[in-house]
């Protein structure tokens, strides 16, 4: 592999030493063809018998037919929750963190077969959903279960009771992590859930409606309604729940908060980002450069907090664009089941539409597009890590959440330009910072308008991390000791 | 004398230390008579020296370093699973317990449960501590400031004389949630439950050393553990009905400056506790970091 | 094989603060980064057809090594055989790169090897402290390269290096690589874990590469920690990068606690993934090892019959 600069695709990817295909089993996980609604500890056809396909985004195989929750189903779920919070509630904290503990076991027992699934059903490399989807799921039922029997010391004063219902809304893109994130620490405070897993991810949250069965969970405290935007719309405003808790876009965010108005429902958002990655010119450029490709590429750049805008001090904006193409030219695409895939399938044939669409816009505004040469699979939805350079801040790629493997590249001059840069937008949830000079990292943390700011590091997370955005990147936190807030009557 | 050809005769267990992750006997050769609260013989058990306190103070500030080094949630892990191991071992405890504290199968069996519920109560504190009793301090200066709970260190716990299991864990558990290591004194008179434990503790992922117990004569061998220099805070619980003895150790222990933790009467060991038994052998760390003032005429950074 | 510092670079040894300040204006390491990423590309699955020609590249690239204060010619024999021809059921099996050995047995260890293209290392400058006068270091390595070494494996001066002497480093490494002549290849131990740091390593990699070593190498072998993925993934980037300011090629050889078949592997997908093709060759990357050698003849066997081998079907030197 030469190192030569003039040249920008040189990335000849047949070398000496070729990776043989490397497939995780897929027998580890038994998929049933059809799955019904999970409702007060049972499975059940949809009222309506509704029903819709999910499918692998890689192959575009249907894996399961899926009831679709309908109004009269949310109201049935809802009630259950009802029903069973009464009890739940008055459970003492340290009965509620022996069946949360004993949910993360199974999760760690069971957590090789979930990989699999969740990369069928999702579409991202397994060694993701391995190596880190699957043990932060544990580890947030490990962390939330600890914190039931001790609410007093949570800072939130005396004997804090839990809201009551939730009603909780995911996304698509960490679909069991997202689901960790929202029934850990509700269930941890006293509350009980119903939970409406992405159209396109259904499958996790149903394998998981199982483990609460193999726990002994009381029926009714966990319900999960499989089903489309209109499901959760339902959800979000029926008048018997109490607590609200989305992830999603910011667009339907705004929905949702117009929604409960006026309603006595607590509310939690957790939307959409443009994160801005920024390096500065002592930055220790070999780990800037991994830093980079994780904050974009990770997920497929399917993440909220991805660093999506790499900013850059001009000073250094060439050596650093060599290095990362060059890095960018190492990125193996492909199989989601192959241990050494590094670049996964788009999650569904409307989000590759979308990041198509804008990609495009940015070459007809203007900006240079860059992709290492890369064999895309004839079936799937697959695109390839992409770069945008020569990007300013008019661009739409540098405004605009494209939520994929598109990097847009700006450059700045001083710290305080840099800093600018990454607060210009209405978003308000990540940001990166690489340099060597710890008083420069505290000194532009403290001004960068981001819930979640990495140092010499990108898209790391922890159950006892808190996380959430500021602006339009939604309000409230989850994770930590501020996360238990969200869920409990303070 | 039983009718032994029905009865099946029973293999008695040889009650040892346990010590560095493995069960030696009382470098002395010395045993004592252990007896239920009817005067019945059940076991002998080690007697140990000051040489046995001498090796487990080794043994525990062998381990400090990986144990403190651990992240919390590997701590936390690791505790919930002697939760899990001592669950697998009801049986053998409640009869246990039942035989050291004279009570009813029953009655027992309540303070096993609450034993291991202890366990997983602190297995769920090990990653929450440090978020509630540390914190950023707004300094009035361009700095940020960080105060932070660090274990102190090898920390000696006389254990409860009277709660034998329920006050034994419940000394030993916070000590060890937070990445301290611990050298345990049994109680004197009920000594069993103690040693039984470090069968629980060796099956349970914990490394070697992390917890050490030794039985014997209290005063015997609280001494040279108050007073050893490689020794960083000293529990007193064991030694609350003597007030004299109390003293002495404390005496003892400020050769160093031994943090000490006085004999508090306890009336109810199954009461839910607070954090004061962790942050008892916290040191709280504050480290300043230069920020650099973002002054309106030009950056500092 | 190069003499002083390439061109490009020649006023950055000029003087002790010109290398001092060059050394220091490198990019700094983020430890928790390179370690992140050393790990990450631990987690690549080499199986099948890839795992055959990682095993029999792994074999071809190791210097069989025997630095023991109890080395005898009888020793020394031994290793020669099994570095010719390592597995006496198979002959397919490829030879190794080279043997390493002590100045005084070179000459042995050179019949032992004859006829065959495994070469004939030795370490020298006093290995492995290095705490003598640079007059006895290169008389130390004058002897090895006139018993017919191949290849000097000389240690820094570390001491000098730490109390930040870099000229004095660099001197030494100079006048070695003038001792070896245009015989025999330099390669430079650097210690690694003496040196302690990452950023030590790293600007340890770049004076020695200015100073002409043919190969930067982790360690002695003889100290508790040798070489790591991070420390030789951190000597990957140096060796690529200097390549590209200078046009001069340079290779690596991590040596020390490498002792599995797995962690072998690990080894040449970080080559790899740093530098590719140009690097996956013996002539530019070696495993200083030695019960290495065994656990691939193992694990070739396996890929072979498909069962697993035992300590019975390899050989004891």
């Amino acid at each position: 592999m030469t190192t030569d600069k003039t040249t920008d695709n040189t990335n000849n990817r047949s070398s000496a030493f070729e990776y043989a295909p490397a497939p995780e089993s897929r027998a580890i996980v038994d998929i049933a063809p059809s799955y019904g609604l999970f409702i007060d500890g049972e499975f059940t056809e949809a009222a309506d018998g509704k029903v819709f396909k999910t499918v692998s985004p890689a192959s575009e195989e249907v894996l399961a037919e899926v009831a679709q929750a309908g109004p009269e189903d949310v109201d049935r779920a809802v009630g259950a929750a009802r029903k069973a919070f009464e009890k739940w509630s008055a459970l003492p904290g340290s009965e509620r963190a022996k069946y949360l503990f004993r949910i993360a076991r199974i999760i760690q027992e069971r957590g090789r077969e979930l990989a699999v699934l969740e990369t069928l059903d999702n579409g991202k490399p397994i060694r993701e959903t391995r190596d880190a989807d699957l043990p932060l799921v544990a580890a947030h039922f490990f962390y939330y279960a600890g914190w039931a029997d001790k609410l007093d010391h949570a800072g939130f004063g005396s004997a804090p009771r839990p809201l009551g219902v939730a009603g909780q809304v995911i996304p698509w893109n960490f679909p069991l992590l997202m689901l960790a994130w929202k029934i850990a620490p509700a269930l941890a405070t006293g509350n009980t859930v119903v939970l409406k897993p992405a159209e396109t991810t259904p499958l996790s949250a149903l394998f998981f409606a199982d483990i609460c069965r193999q726990a002994g969970l009381p029926r009714g405290v966990v319900n999960i309604l499989p089903g489309y935007g209109d499901t959760g719309a339902a959800l979000v405003a029926h008048r018997d729940v109490n607590k609200v808790a989305f992830t999603g876009s910011t667009a339907v965010g705004k929905q949702i908060a117009r929604t409960v108005a006026g309603s006595r429902k607590k509310l939690t958002l957790e939307l959409g980002g443009k994160g801005a990655n920024i390096v500065f010119d002592d930055a220790p450029i070999d780990q800037a450069v991994e830093g980079i490709v994780n904050g974009i590429f990770f997920n497929q750049g399917q993440v909220c907090c991805a660093g999506s805008r790499l900013l850059v001090q001009e000073s250094i904006q060439d050596e650093l664009l060599d290095s990362l193409k060059r890095r960018l030219s190492t990125l193996r695409l492909g199989d989601p089941l192959d241990k050494n895939t590094d670049i996964g399938a788009i999650n569904s044939e409307e989000q590759l539409a979308r990041i198509t669409a804008l990609v495009e816009q940015g070459e007809a505004e203007g900006a240079e597009r860059w992709s290492p040469a890369c064999e895309l699979p004839s079936s799937g939805y697959w695109f390839a890590p992409t770069l945008f350079t020569n990007v300013t801040q008019a661009h739409t790629v540098a405004r605009d959440e494209i939520f994929g493997p598109v990097l847009s590249v700006l450059t700045f001059r001083t710290p305080d330009e840099a800093v600018a840069k990454a607060n210009n937008t209405p978003y308000g949830l990540s940001a990166g910072i690489w340099t060597e000079k710890g008083s420069r990292i505290l000194a532009v943390a403290n001004k960068l308008r981001a819930g979640v700011i990495w140092s010499n590091t990108f898209n790391k997370f922890d159950p006892t991390s808190p996380f959430g955005g500021y602006k339009e990147s939604g309000f409230g936190r989850e994770g930590g000791r501020h996360g238990l807030e969200a869920y409990l009557d303070v | 004398m039983s009718d032994r050809t029905n009865e099946r005769l029973s293999v008695f267990k040889t009650y040892k230390l346990y010590v560095g992750g493995k069960f030696p006997r009382s470098e002395s050769g010395r045993v004592y008579e252990v007896t239920d609260s009817q005067g019945k013989w059940l076991a002998n058990a080690p007697q140990s020296s000051r040489k046995d306190a001498r090796d487990a103070v080794v043994a525990a500030r062998k381990a400090f370093g990986g144990w403190s080094g651990a992240t919390a949630y590997n701590r936390g892990q690791v505790l919930y699973r002697v939760a899990e191991m001592l669950e697998g071992r009801k049986a053998q405890f409640v009869r246990e317990v039942a035989d050291a504290e004279g009570l009813s199968k029953s009655k027992a069996a309540v303070i096993v449960d609450a034993t291991i519920d202890r366990w997983v109560w602190y297995a769920g504190w090990t990653d929450k501590i440090a978020q509630v009793v540390g914190g950023g301090n707004p300094v009035a200066g361009p700095y940020f400031n960080l105060s932070s709970p660090e274990p102190t260190g090898v920390v000696a716990v006389l254990a409860p004389q009277e709660s034998s299991f329920l006050g034994l864990v419940s000394v030993v558990a916070p000590v060890i949630a937070t990445g301290n290591t611990a050298v345990v004194v049994a109680s004197e008179r009920s000594p069993l439950p103690a040693l039984s434990l470090g069968e629980v503790l060796a099956t349970s992922d914990l490394p070697g050393g992390v917890v050490n117990v030794l039985s014997g004569r209290t005063g015997e061998i609280a001494a040279p553990l108050a007073a050893h220099q490689d020794v960083n805070a000293i529990d007193l619980a064991g030694a609350g009905a003597d007030d004299g003895l109390a003293k002495e150790l404390e005496i003892a222990a400020a050769d160093n400056l031994k943090r000490v933790l006085r004999p508090q009467p306890v009336d109810d060991w199954s009461a839910t506790p607070g954090t004061d038994r962790m942050t008892a052998f916290l040191e709280t760390k504050t480290v300043w970091h230069p920020t650099g003032s973002l002054g309106a005429s030009g950056s500092a950074y | 094989m190069s003499t002083a510092a390439p061109l490009a670079l020649a006023d950055v040894t000029a003087s002790d603060s010109t290398l001092r300040r060059f050394l220091h204006g490198l990019p700094g390491v983020d430890a928790v980064g390179l370690e992140a990423r050393a790990a990450s590309l631990g987690t690549r699955s080499i199986k099948t057809t890839a795992k055959a020609y990682a095993i029999d590249l792994a074999i071809s690239m190791v210097d069989l090594t025997t630095l023991e204060g109890a080395d005898t010619p009888g020793k020394v024999r031994a290793l020669g055989a099994k570095a010719v021809r390592p597995d006496p059921t198979d002959r397919t099996a490829p030879a190794t790169a080279a043997v390493c050995v002590y100045p005084d047995m070179v000459a042995t260890a050179k019949a032992a090897v004859a006829g065959s293209d495994v070469k004939v290392a030795s370490v020298a400058t006093a290995f492995p402290a290095g705490r003598v006068p640079i007059a006895v270091k290169l008389a130390d390595v004058r002897e090895a390269v006139t018993s017919g070494a191949d290849e000097i494996d000389m240690v820094i001066d570390r001491g000098a290096f730490l109390a930040g002497d870099y000229l004095k480093v660099y001197d030494q490494i100079v006048a070695v690589r003038e001792a070896c002549g245009t015989d025999a290849r330099l390669k430079v131990i650097f210690e690694t874990g003496e040196l302690s740091t990452y950023d030590n390593i790293r600007r340890a990699s770049w004076l020695g590469m200015l100073a002409g070593a043919d190969f930067i190498k982790t360690s002695t072998g003889k100290v508790a920690v040798n070489a790591t993925p991070a420390n030789t993934l951190l000597m990957l980037e140096a060796v690529r990068d200097f390549r590209a300011q200078t046009g001069v090629q340079v290779g690596v050889k991590p040596a020390g606690g490498i002792r599995t078949s797995k962690d072998a592997i690990k080894f040449l997908v970080l080559v790899n993934e740093t530098v590719g093709d140009d690097w996956l060759d013996n002539h530019w990357f070696r495993f200083g090892a030695s019960s290495l050698l065994n656990d691939l003849l193992m694990q070739r066997q396996k890929l072979a019959t498909g069962r697993y081998s035992g300590p019975d079907y390899v050989t004891v030197d």
